[in-house]
């Protein structure tokens, strides 16, 4: 969830009024919004750096909150306080217009090498906008969010702004080879090649994080204006000789990208909040993109789109009895303006271009219950009638975890992740042996592959409680997994049951015991017959030579007992004696 | 007890003495060691009240083994002296007697013997004097007698710089007449025996009381994991409620079922690779439902069923990427889809507890695997109120009954709410469980009847656990590393009771 820090006087200020931290808190929980801290930059700072860096910093209170991630509206001071300001009915939602300049129509012309590597591109531009230097970091903070969120690290879209006093169009989207891309960038001194770039910002903490994107295409998307000078290269870095300043006028802003929707949206969230401060507000100057086959198009969007809904689907999908004219008014308050309409049970909504998020009914209907109050619904009981089952192999689990500790052994829970030395070099295998799945992303040795055996938590459980009194008797009854390429993901889990006994003797009589008493538990006789279980000498890597035996049940091997070889306990960093019995269960459900 | 002398002259001595008498003076009285007779006040104070004891501690002084040997058989330089005959000794036969080395100094600086270098056979050693004073002796004598206070301190402290004389602190006993005193007291039988019983001798035996203050011996047992204690109860509470379990034993999930089928998009942020373990082998899902993932294809890239769709490139090798499921929803979707291809469609109400994966930043309240809770009701025409009431019956079998709800995204619900609960120790709302109405967009690709909507919410497991065992660090209640002492010592489980003491901290 994306959170937006915003200063609380300006916020108080845009809202018309005062509120208590509490009184705040309790807006934002009812708007679906969380107040998650309050603080300030001074207090930022010296958490992070400590006291003394903190000195000198500003100590005006900050709002954090967090925001609804499809909201895109509510990523800036603007958008939070024209999103509450219309809940709370002391505005009408602004009406967003698109207007055709007085003069020539800036152009965007994207050319054909841009497919490969960044194919979209929107533009629009902002005049006569008058910036603070408050309005002025919220215009760089927005842009900020949305890469960050919808624009997912500006891979799918990557905005750039540009103070179009300094240039002139038509402009030009093209893609180059690196080496043959110069410019200046934003905030230095001197001109480098794209490929000077990508290597100094290797060591930018902000900016490497984007290099990924286009390192290792052939061609860089860049942008010039009809003198050469570069706009940006996106999504790395805007050019510095159009960078915007606190005095900038006019805006011309470019949202390049992969995802055509996106770039879209990103372009109409922009313009919408920050038209607030143009000359004539909430409006904004029409760009032309010709994309290239030569079909013109004209941003932003700014589409304002219809929808019908039933008053009764409504009042269905919450449980609440509103009248349509109700609802319309409880619509509108959520920046969707609504009528009813035609029988008197339409409501007619309409869908401001800033809420891309509402793309079916039930956002509508979503809507409609925030404004009326969750917590204003009368809750009742769905009348379904159910009659409840067990899952049969959760259940057998259940009634055997029971008896297991009846028995005198101690439930253990172990991870189903671990390293792949702990299922096969431990246990004297070699990984191929053991059918393990791998994951490709593991960010440490404790996640390379899921267990193929319950047995080495175990033995990681006593590991870290050796300084128990002994003998230690723990059992698990989890899931393992192994690749069954019968299986439409191609692997499967099994339920095992394992159990060990660590002691100053190894204790094998005390295993097949155990052994005894499951099958005792499971109506399952010793029997050589194919209904009863036995056990027989057998070998097995994890096990001291001569101690180690195979169970057959039901016609079937079900697993192992024995005592531990003294390798794997050493392996597991143990000292005693151990013996162990690990089975599949599921033969029994 | 008259197998005990000693006992028996204590309690004697007891009724003759004034008021009461010294444990240390009586063993030096009765010749015994200082221990038989505490042994005997022990035994009698387990009678009662027979006797009182009052425990002191004295500071005392005492020979060591060389200071003995020294009050036995005179000091070394007085056995020096004592070894020159009149002829004198020579000085290397003197030195290698017992006392030679240390014994020649000393009766040397006392002026007791001389040497003469001049004898043909080597230095010799003469009496100085007719005869000698052992005071050394006298002194440690006196000591031994008990009697060091006639000592001066100067004297005892150079006896003890020479290791003759230990200041040891005695434990004695104050022992004087108790309420119930009496000299002759009857041995009391520890336990009852079957003799007894049988011969009836039980009842004309005194027994011994017991002391129930002490704790009793804990009988030797299995114990249940807390969190699956946990588990047990969230299950029975399901089932008390009508909800049939779900099938979840499958860790492995392809990012089909795990993300596209519940309307998530290909772009979403948890689908990155920092947040989500995906499969090296097997990479891919083998078999998908294709006619279904048609559908849900059309819906990401164009929408359908009224709804926008996200209208982006939907590929088909991302949703076969496999991954350890990130969520339960994944099965729930599984068994919606099932619920959706029977004919007529019946209500279910479903509910899982299994484990999740989730590739994130480990730390006190977060693992890479955890538990997910999850409840499922399909029926027609269920609202949001239905949602909360249903909740409210849920957490009220939690004990938690104070409950708001806050409107919320959830990429795979909407409406979405989530479930906060007054906590009484944080004196604040916190979040309890996310829950929502299932989309349109994921349920009418199933093939589920367009009428009927799925309300569903979910919780961890973990979380109420650390709350109700009062755990801070994941770890000790997750995992190898658990503390096996907490294991042993948790109590069962009712989560409709408060616990035993409110607990402060926020987990998870």
């Amino acid at each position: 969830m994306p959170t937006v820090s915003v200063k609380r006087d300006l916020l108080f200020q845009a809202l018309g009024r005062t509120y208590t931290d509490e009184e705040f808190d309790e807006l934002c929980f009812e708007f679906g919004l969380e107040l998650d801290e309050i603080t300030s930059e001074k207090q930022i700072i010296s958490k992070e750096q400590g006291n003394v860096k903190a000195q000198g910093a500003s100590d005006v209170v900050l709002y954090k909150v967090d925001v609804p991630a499809n909201r895109y509206d509510l990523l800036c001071l603007e958008g939070l306080a024209r999103g509450l300001q219309v809940f709370k009915e002391r505005i009408k939602a602004p009406v967003y217009k698109r207007v055709m300049p007085k003069g020539e129509i800036q152009k965007l012309i994207i050319t054909e090498e841009t497919a490969k590597v960044r194919p979209f591109a929107v533009a629009a531009v902002l005049r006569n906008i008058k910036f603070t230097k408050d309005r002025y970091d919220s215009f760089i903070e927005l842009q900020e969010k949305l890469h960050q969120n919808i624009c997912r690290k500006r891979a799918l879209v990557a905005i750039g702004t540009h103070d179009l006093d300094t240039l002139s169009g038509p402009f030009t989207f093209t893609a180059k080879r690196p080496s043959d891309i110069k410019f200046k960038p934003l905030n230095k001194t001197k001109e480098y090649t794209a490929c000077e770039l990508m290597n100094i910002y290797k060591a930018d903490n902000h900016l490497k994080h984007y290099l990924h994107i286009i390192e290792n295409k052939p061609l860089y998307p860049v942008i010039y204006d009809s003198n050469g000078v570069v706009l940006s290269m996106p999504p790395i870095i805007n050019g510095n000789h159009s960078k915007i300043t606190v005095n900038t006028r006019n805006i011309f802003i470019e949202c390049t990208g992969t995802d055509f929707t996106k770039a879209k949206i990103v372009l109409d969230i922009i313009v919408a909040m920050f038209s607030e401060y143009c000359e004539n507000q909430f409006t904004v100057e029409a760009a032309e993109v010709i994309s290239p086959n030569g079909k013109s198009s004209t941003f932003p969007e700014l589409a304002y789109r219809k929808e019908m809904v039933r008053a009764d689907l409504i009042n269905k999908k919450v449980g609440i009895r509103e009248s349509p004219a109700n609802l319309a008014k409880l619509l509108t308050r959520m920046c969707l303006k609504s009528e009813v309409i035609g029988d008197g049970n339409q409501i007619e909504v309409e869908i401001p271009p800033t809420r891309a998020d509402v793309i079916h009914a039930c956002d509508i209907v979503e809507d409609a219950a925030i404004a009326y109050g969750y917590n204003n619904i009368q809750m009742t009981l769905p009348k379904t009638y159910t009659i409840a089952n067990q899952f049969p192999l959760n259940k057998l689990t259940e009634l055997l975890r029971l008896d297991m500790a009846a028995a005198g052994f101690t439930e253990a829970l172990t991870f189903a992740l671990c390293s792949q030395e702990d299922i096969a070099d431990k246990l004297g295998l070699d990984i191929s042996e053991t059918k393990a799945v791998h994951i490709s992303n593991p960010k440490t040795a404790e996640f390379q592959v899921a267990r193929t055996t319950l047995l080495p938590g175990l033995l990681k459980t006593i590991a870290a409680n050796r300084k128990m009194p002994l003998p230690l008797k723990l059992f698990e009854i989890s899931d393992i997994v192994v690749k069954d390429s019968s299986k439409d993901v191609g692997a499967k889990n099994y339920r095992h049951l394992c159990a060990v006994y660590y002691n100053k003797n190894p204790g094998f009589e005390i295993i097949h015991g155990l052994l005894d008493r499951i099958m005792q538990l499971l109506d399952v006789p010793p029997s050589e017959e194919k209904g009863g279980y036995v056990i027989k000498a057998s070998t097995g890597s994890a096990f001291f030579p001569g101690r180690c035996a195979e169970i057959f049940a039901r016609g079937q091997s079900i697993g192992k007992l024995g005592v531990l070889h003294p390798d794997v306990i050493t392996k597991f960093e143990l000292t005693m004696p151990c013996s162990s019995l690990e089975i599949n269960i599921e033969p029994f459900l | 007890m008259a197998d005990n002398p000693v006992l028996e002259l204590l309690l004697r001595r007891l009724e003759a003495a004034d008021g009461g008498l010294d444990s240390a003076e009586l063993a030096t009285q009765l010749g015994v060691e200082h221990q038989v007779v505490v042994g005997a006040v022990k035994s009698l104070q387990a009678l009662g009240e027979v006797i009182e004891a009052e425990l002191r501690s004295t500071k005392c002084w005492e020979l060591t083994t060389e200071g003995e040997e020294i009050a036995r058989e005179g000091s070394h330089e007085a056995r020096v002296f004592r070894s020159i005959p009149l002829e004198g000794l020579v000085q290397s036969e003197l030195m290698r007697l017992p006392s030679g080395k240390v014994g020649f100094s000393k009766a040397m600086s006392n002026k007791w013997i001389r040497v003469d270098k001049s004898t043909a056979d080597g230095p010799r050693v003469f009496q100085v004097v007719d005869s000698i004073e052992d005071e050394v002796q006298r002194r440690l004598q006196l000591v031994q007698a008990g009697q060091a206070e006639k000592l001066a301190e100067k004297e005892r402290s150079e006896l003890r710089k020479r290791k003759l004389l230990t200041e040891v602190i005695l434990k004695t006993y104050w022992v004087s007449k108790g309420r119930a005193f009496s000299t002759s007291v009857s041995k009391q039988e520890a336990e009852l025996s079957p003799e007894m019983i049988s011969s009836g001798s039980w009842r004309d035996r005194p027994f011994k009381p017991y002391n129930f203050s002490a704790r009793g011996v804990l009988p030797d047992s299995g114990h249940l994991h807390p969190l699956l204690k946990v588990r047990s109860q969230f299950r029975q509470i399901f089932l008390e409620m009508g909800f049939t379990e779900m099938p979840t034993d499958n860790f492995i999930e392809s990012s089909f079922w795990n993300f596209d089928a519940l309307f998530q998009p290909q772009q979403h942020p948890a689908r990155d690779q920092h947040d989500t373990f995906f499969l090296k082998d097997p990479a891919e899902a083998l078999q998908l439902p294709m006619d279904y993932v048609h559908r849900v294809k059309r819906t990401h890239s164009q929408g359908g069923y009224g709804s926008q769709g996200y209208k982006y490139t939907w590929k088909l090798e991302e949703a076969r990427k496999n991954l350890l499921r990130t969520h339960t929803t994944a099965a729930s979707a599984r068994a919606l889809y099932c619920l959706a291809q029977k004919k007529p469609f019946t209500p279910a109400k479903y509910f899982s507890i299994d484990r999740v994966f989730r590739n994130e930043t480990l730390d006190a309240t977060h693992l890479a695997e955890f538990h997910q809770i999850e409840g499922v009701i399909a029926d027609h025409g269920l609202t949001l109120g239905h949602l909360m009431g249903v909740l409210r019956e849920f957490f009220t079998k939690l004990g938690i009954t104070q409950l708001r709800f806050k409107p919320a995204y959830n990429p795979y619900t909407e409406p979405s709410m989530e479930v906060f609960s007054y906590h009484q120790g944080l004196k604040k709302w916190v979040e309890v469980g996310n829950s929502g109405v299932f989309r349109p967009e994921m349920l009418l690709p199933m093939g589920l009847p367009e009428n009927v909507s799925v309300i569903a919410w979910g919780l961890s497991l973990e979380r109420p656990t650390m709350i109700k065992y009062g755990i801070n660090n994941i770890r000790e209640l997750v995992g190898h590393k658990v503390n096996l002492q907490m294991v042993y010592d948790s109590p069962v489980c009712r989560l409709d009771i408060e616990p035993r003491c409110p607990q402060t901290q926020e987990a998870a």
